[in-house]
């Protein structure tokens, strides 16, 4: 029998698989897939808690309605992300997050 | 009930590895497209728990624009030398991951929300389906839609001004 907890713990898994690769890539590429991952984790966590919830209060449909924005972001931020990470690598050669330190104090 | 469990934890199990492979793999390229089958897998999770427009649009917007996107920015920023791939906190890292997740299963089990909803378990039928879908769409949330809408319009026009090479053009 399928429950909630199911899909609670593959979200925890993929979320902190993304926090992993957040924390210990250094290209900036694979730390926004990375993010995508964390996202694509909140995704599963919002369906799971959608299909499981009373239909009668129409809750469902607002659980998925939501991770409709969530991707609709999520598109948005690494279109611009990349671009971003496009432009620092024509500017300074290099897109490692560690070699990105002039702000650094 | 049982076939609905199995189709589960072989997605489940699908997606875990490839995005173990996502964080783990040593080369860019394979990365990405390891990204693509956990995001396609993800969208055979969204089918079981009965979110079909969901899943389609998973399929269309992770598995067509967002790997072609990730793969072009991969070209576009290759450098010769290809350096270790991680940081030395890996294994602060790792720790940090490991947290987080225990941390996360402990909540989610002790909070124990389906316990809390008349919960009756995943729907068989087409409640969830598009009509229902699209109604809330368009009716309660219509204006954060279009809010959204513009966002992503705004976002793509920034991200061509970002992209673009000044210095050749006009």
């Amino acid at each position: 029998m399928l429950e909630l907890v199911h899909f609670q713990v593959l979200s925890a898994a993929l979320f902190s698989i993304g926090i992993f690769g957040v924390l210990a890539r250094r290209s900036a590429v694979l730390v926004l897939i990375s993010i995508e991952i964390m996202l694509t984790a909140v995704n599963v966590n919002l369906v799971g808690i959608a299909a499981f919830s009373d239909q009668a209060a129409g809750v469902r449909v607002f659980g998925q309605i939501l991770v409709v924005f969530i991707i609709t972001i999520a598109a948005a931020e690494i279109g611009l992300a990349l671009a971003i990470v496009l432009r620092v690598f024509r500017n300074r050669g290099s897109a490692n997050v560690d070699e990105l330190n002039v702000m650094k104090w | 009930m049982t076939a609905q469990l199995v189709v589960f934890y072989l997605l489940g199990a699908a997606t875990v590895l490839s995005s173990l492979g996502v964080v783990l793999t040593r080369n860019v390229v394979h990365a990405a497209f390891m990204l693509l089958v956990a995001l396609l897998a993800v969208a055979g999770i969204f089918l079981v728990a009965v979110a079909e427009f969901l899943a389609l649009a998973q399929i269309l917007i992770y598995g067509g624009a967002v790997t072609v996107v990730v793969l072009f920015a991969i070209m576009l920023t290759r450098t010769d030398d290809q350096p270790r791939a991680d940081h030395s906190q890996r294994l602060l890292a790792m720790l940090a991951a490991i947290g987080v997740f225990g941390l996360l299963v402990v909540a989610f089990v002790v909070s124990d929300v389906a316990s809390l909803e008349s919960a009756t378990g995943v729907a068989t039928d087409s409640e969830t389906g598009f009509e229902n879908l699209a109604l809330g769409l368009f009716t309660d949330w219509a204006i954060p839609f279009e809010m959204v809408s513009l966002v992503l319009l705004v976002a793509l026009i920034g991200a061509i001004m970002l992209a673009r090479n000044v210095e050749g053009g006009e």
